[in-house]
């Protein structure tokens, strides 16, 4: 019988997120040499650990096809130069696809059954447009299984505004200023380049360096976003300002056993409380969060009280918004992404997961008061996925809960 | 010292009209300590296929980037200036479509100054400079990492080396005087001299960082970040860069001359005193112990000027062209499609020939190879010493084990010719003589199909002879390998008047397959290469037999350069065989070529060269100068060099005007380098031939309109 250990969450870094398409920064670079330096970056800032000693990849990309596909975590694994005993799996749950990972390698870690692992996740979302080549099931439609809204995500977002009426497009347009200022503050504060591995970029006019999110608009303004477009409806809510935008990037973050942790002599950024993942009506997916949220809290056996910092995917600020009013929790509360989110960084599908904790493990040890702190996403076809993790910079950490 | 900044270099750019240029792009790198490095790339807009290269433009280009960012430095607006290539290349030196366009030793050196006060301005930009070398690096492409403060490698990158002397040049761009300043005097003889010579052999990424080229290396994958961050961490003072190769004081007053000393000697004795370039690349060498980069740069700028002006270089320019792309695409050669796909390999013969064909072909064929003799201890033996030779290469990592496994399953061996019956490709590597020759196929071709290809690796009996008795003559070629079959590059394929197109082209895609490069001759007495040879020792063996001292034969036949003296060529192919090649050659053309009774006698007596107990000679045995000893007309060392060269000459231009052997004196040339070891410096054969006179004694024209020769 295998010993049950304590799931660590050792570093996370991600390169920076660039502009889908055509005009980005990464239209000439493969999705999977994105993984591969997002996963090198990460095994040289940690020296310790020997690449021999990882037991698995788990690497998530969505529109798994081309340089996205043929097992991802077992290509990413060779082409990163871990020892080829190393195995690797490619994991899809859609826009939770590294936090889906990062559950699983973790979930294998508490049981016993490996010591380290990757997890992460990429998106090419300019070289695979979201939903490319699908082939939906007729059934769907033709037994009305799920609504014709489901799959397409902005109007699943309108539909969010339909059912909450209060949460409306005024609200929406200043949560997501707020994401951007927010995000402009923390760069000019340091706290996001610090976990960015940059990427060298041949273009017709030399080699460059990707070293910052090529998205980001920190001169956001509420009348500036009042004029955009509503592209999913006339006289709709959801605009490009109040929603993430389409992106490119990866995410990779290192697991370990408490005690392989020992022994490595590795230091944890954070601890793997609980996770939970649920299911909502597909045309309203932006609820998934509250009752995976709900979920996780169950099984940690914590209130919504005992959290100090949130990590939300802003996939739309509505959906955050819907999140946010279902638990009590004011919009500009200070414990909510307190460094901006996927509005103004973007959200580069499968990868989003990891950068909610890269920066959640950042902000705990900027705040050691706060013990607990919850990485949430919403997830296309109707679902929502939390993680919960605990600090241990926290005067109370490793001691029983409450 | 020569101020570059006063000096005009529009001259050359009327040798640019058409260079394809590499451009300089310049953009900022903001590291996270605040430093801002402006990161350079060369790029000339084609793919890893047309690698970067340096012309005039190009330099010019290049400095006028670096005069601007030397300003940007002043104002403080940049820390560090980086240099790196296009993706796999850095650059693959001097523009050589330009080199050999120059013949005037003025423009010559303009190029070497232009160079200098290129990629020297490096070093004087008010930052430290940088070179990222992200793949291929050869010469001028070397240089301009050899110019900088500092350098990273890529792990991966393809070579790296300084190739100028094997083309008759030296490392005139900084090369010369940096590199043994940087990583030693020994290392850099290594690298500039002992390499170029040994089939212009490259240095790995490895091995520059060993050598002390490079400070550091990265793996390919994140190579441009990690050198970025390494060369951050250097200017802003957390890396410290040591360099344990750099000559000190006690190397430059005891070490230096006497590696100088000990390169020369070996030098001489491995190719002779008549090229150049290495003894200019020496001399050089040798000044760099002391005085200033400048007075290097000098040197070298001179140095270049007299080297661009040469015949030798314009001759080695010519002799690489033709191996770099004649080879690629063989005069005469009939469309590939046309081959027969080989899918089984029968070798007739088990002795030590046949027993290298097979080896070869099981190598690079990868498909069955069935060997057959008279009988099966034979085979057996042969066997044993071709799964030898695959032991011996996986014992050496050059193949893995189960690769090795894979070659051994596929060499058999048989007594039954039935087992030839599936082969596409039969070659027969049978004792020299017709009938037996004749004999062995006659054996094998009822069992074989209509159309399977027959070959003979005859060198010097008629193809269209061996093939007299055969049912279908027209699916035989002629395969002639050199010795050692796995190392010379030379297969010359015969086409007989039977030959049908499919057989011949088979041939040629065979050839190709097993790396080796083939010339298409017709089937005339020795084909190219020992005809050529027979002249040589033919005329030495005259002159021998007439009175001269064998050793005056030697040295009178020096200046041309070759690898070997007559007397050392005659005892490597044997005193037998030597005297058989004089025989055939002798019958064929009895007016023009040379048979020697002595050299029949000599065979009998068994030695001709004395040798020390690793097998260096020492001398001409006393016995064998005692067997050709009777001549009574001895001949001077100019008259026997002359009329080499008239011979040489004469059968060149028969080969081509009445024998139709090959189709151009580019192909003779091509033979000669690949198939003899004949230095580019001559150019293989012919340009030495005009050059020297001998093609206008001899034919009253030249080969070559006009000549390949320097300035004049």
């Amino acid at each position: 019988m295998a010993e049950r250990e304590d799931v660590l969450f050792i570093d996370g870094v991600r390169t920076p997120f660039g502009r889908a398409g055509e005009k980005g920064m990464y239209w000439n670079t493969r999705a999977d040499d994105l993984i591969v330096k997002a996963m090198m970056g990460l095994l040289e800032r940690n020296p310790k650990v020997p690449g021999a000693r990882i037991d698995d990849v788990a690497i998530a990309a969505t529109t798994q096809q081309g340089d996205q596909g043929l097992t991802l975590g077992r290509t990413a694994a060779i082409l990163a130069g871990l020892p080829l005993s190393v195995p690797g799996l490619a994991i899809d749950r859609m826009c939770s696809g590294a936090m889906t990972a990062t559950a699983l390698m973790g979930s294998a870690i508490g049981f016993g059954q490996m010591e380290l692992a990757i997890a992460g996740g990429v998106e090419h979302m300019g070289r695979h447009p979201m939903g490319f080549d699908a082939d939906p099931n007729p059934r769907f439609l033709a037994e009305k299984l799920v609504s014709p809204d489901a799959l397409n995500m902005g109007i699943t977002a309108e539909r969010l505004h339909d059912r909450f009426p209060q949460l409306t497009k005024e609200r929406a347009d200043r949560f997501a200023m707020g994401s951007q200022h927010k995000a402009a503050a923390a760069y000019e504060a340091g706290h996001i380049q610090a976990d960015l591995i940059p990427v060298a970029l041949k273009t017709e006019a030399g080699w460059g360096l990707a070293d910052r999110d090529e998205l980001m608009r920190p001169e956001t303004t509420m009348e500036g976003l009042a004029d955009l477009k509503t592209p999913f409806r006339p006289h709709g809510r959801v605009t490009a300002g109040n929603a993430s935008p389409l992106t490119d990037g990866a995410t990779a973050c290192l697991l370990a056993s408490s005690s392989t942790a020992k022994e490595l002599g590795l230091a944890p950024k954070m601890r793997m409380v609980s996770f939970g993942f649920a299911g909502v009506e597909p045309e309203v997916m932006g609820l998934g969060p509250i009752p995976s949220t709900e979920k996780a809290l169950r099984l940690a056996k914590l209130s919504i009280d005992d959290i100090g910092l949130f990590e939300l995917n802003e996939a739309f600020a509505v959906q955050v918004l819907s999140f946010l009013d279902h638990f009590g929790i004011s919009d500009d509360d200070a414990r909510v992404n307190q460094w901006g989110g996927a509005i103004a960084l973007g959200h580069p599908l499968a990868s989003s997961g990891v950068r909610l904790m890269n920066q959640l493990a950042r902000q705990f040890e900027l705040h050691p008061e706060v013990r607990y702190g919850v990485t949430a996403m919403c997830v296309g076809l109707g679902q929502g996925g939390t993680v919960i993790w605990e600090n241990p910079h926290h005067a109370h950490y490793g001691k029983k809960a409450r | 010292m020569t101020n570059y900044r006063d000096i005009d270099f529009t001259p050359l750019l009327e040798l640019s009209a058409d260079e394809v240029v590499t451009h300089t792009f310049v953009r900022d790198i903001r590291m996270p300590s605040g430093k801002t490095i402006a990161l350079v790339t060369l790029d000339n807009g084609l793919d890893h296929t047309r690698p970067n290269t340096l012309g005039p433009k190009t330099l010019l280009e290049y400095l006028e980037t670096l005069d601007a960012l030397a300003e940007r430095a002043n104002r403080g607006e940049i820390d560090a200036v980086a240099t790196t290539g296009k993706p796999w290349i850095l650059a693959a030196g001097a523009d050589l479509s330009k080199v050999s366009e120059i013949r005037d030793a003025e423009i010559g050196k303009l190029m070497a100054q232009l160079g200098h006060f290129a990629l020297g301005r490096q070093a004087e930009l008010g930052v430290p400079s940088f070179v990222f070398i992200n793949g291929l690096a050869l010469g001028g492409g070397l240089e301009v990492a050899l110019n900088a403060h500092y350098r990273t490698v890529d792990s991966s990158a393809a070579a790296i080396a300084l190739p100028e002397v094997f083309l008759g040049l030296i490392p005139g761009w900084g090369g010369a005087y940096l590199l043994p300043n940087l990583i030693g005097i020994e290392n850099a003889l290594k690298v500039v001299i002992e390499n170029p010579l040994k089939q212009n052999r490259t240095l790995s990424a490895a091995d520059a960082l060993e050598l002390g080229i490079a400070d550091v290396m990265f793996g390919p994958a994140r190579f441009l970040e990690q050198s970025l961050a390494w060369a951050d961490a250097v200017i802003t003072g957390r890396t410290k860069v040591k360099r344990p190769n750099e000559p000190g004081k006690i190397e430059r007053l005891t070490k230096w001359d006497i590696a100088i000393g000990i390169a020369e000697k070996s030098l001489a004795a491995k190719i002779g005193r008549v090229p150049r370039s290495p003894y200019a690349a020496l001399e050089l060498l040798k000044a760099a112990k002391s005085g200033s980069t400048s007075e290097g740069f000098a040197r070298e700028d001179e140095m270049l000027a007299e080297l661009i002006s040469s015949d030798q270089l314009h001759a080695s320019m010519y002799a690489f062209n033709l191996v770099q792309k004649r080879t690629k695409s063989p005069a005469g050669a009939p469309d590939p499609k046309l081959a027969r796909p080989i899918t089984k390999v029968g070798v007739l013969g088990a002795g030590y020939m046949a027993s290298q064909i097979a080896t070869l072909f099981a190598r690079r064929l990868q498909v069955p190879v069935v060997i057959t003799d008279l009988d099966q201890a034979h085979v057996d033996t042969a066997l044993e010493r071709i799964r030898g030779e695959f032991a011996a290469l996986r014992d050496r990592g050059r193949i893995s084990s189960d690769e090795c496994n894979r070659l051994c399953a596929l060499v058999q061996g048989t007594v039954d010719k039935a087992d030839f019956a599936d082969c596409d490709w039969v070659i027969e590597a049978v004792f020299e003589e017709l009938e037996v020759k004749q004999t062995v196929f006659a054996q094998v071709e009822p069992y074989l199909a209509e159309d399977a290809i027959i070959a003979t690796n005859t060198s010097s009996l008629s193809v269209e002879q061996i093939g007299a008795k055969l049912a279908h003559p027209e699916r035989l070629v002629g395969f002639h390998f050199f010795t050692p079959v796995a190392v010379m590059p030379l297969v010359e394929v015969i086409r007989t008047p039977h030959t049908n197109e499919q057989s011949l082209s088979t041939a040629m895609v065979v050839a190709k397959k097993l790396k080796k490069n083939a010339v298409i001759t017709a089937d005339t007495p020795g084909f190219v290469v020992n005809r050529l040879l027979a002249v040589l020792l033919g005329e030495a063996m005259r002159a021998v037999d007439s009175g001269t001292d064998f050793a005056t034969v030697d040295a009178a036949m020096a200046p041309l350069g070759l690898p070997m003296a007559p007397s050392v060529l005659l005892d490597l192919v044997g005193l037998r065989v030597g005297a058989h090649v004089l025989d055939t050659h002798h019958a064929a053309f009895p007016d023009r070529f040379y048979r020697s009774e002595n050299l029949h006698k000599l065979a009998d007596y068994g030695t001709l060269l004395n040798k020390d107990g690793k097998g260096k000679i020492t001398g001409f045995d006393s016995g064998a100068m005692k067997i050709v000893a009777g001549g009574t007309d001895p001949q001077s060392a100019e008259a026997i060099l002359t009329r080499l060269q008239d011979r040489l000459a004469d059968e060149t231009h028969r080969m081509l005007v009445e024998d139709h052997v090959v189709s151009a004196p580019e192909d003779i040339d091509l033979c000669m380098i690949l198939g003899a070891g004949f230095p580019f410096q001559m150019g293989g054969l012919t340009p030495y031939l005009d050059r020297v006179g001998a093609s206008e004694r001899a034919f009253g024209d030249t080969f070559h309109h006009p000549m390949v020769r320097g300035a004049r």
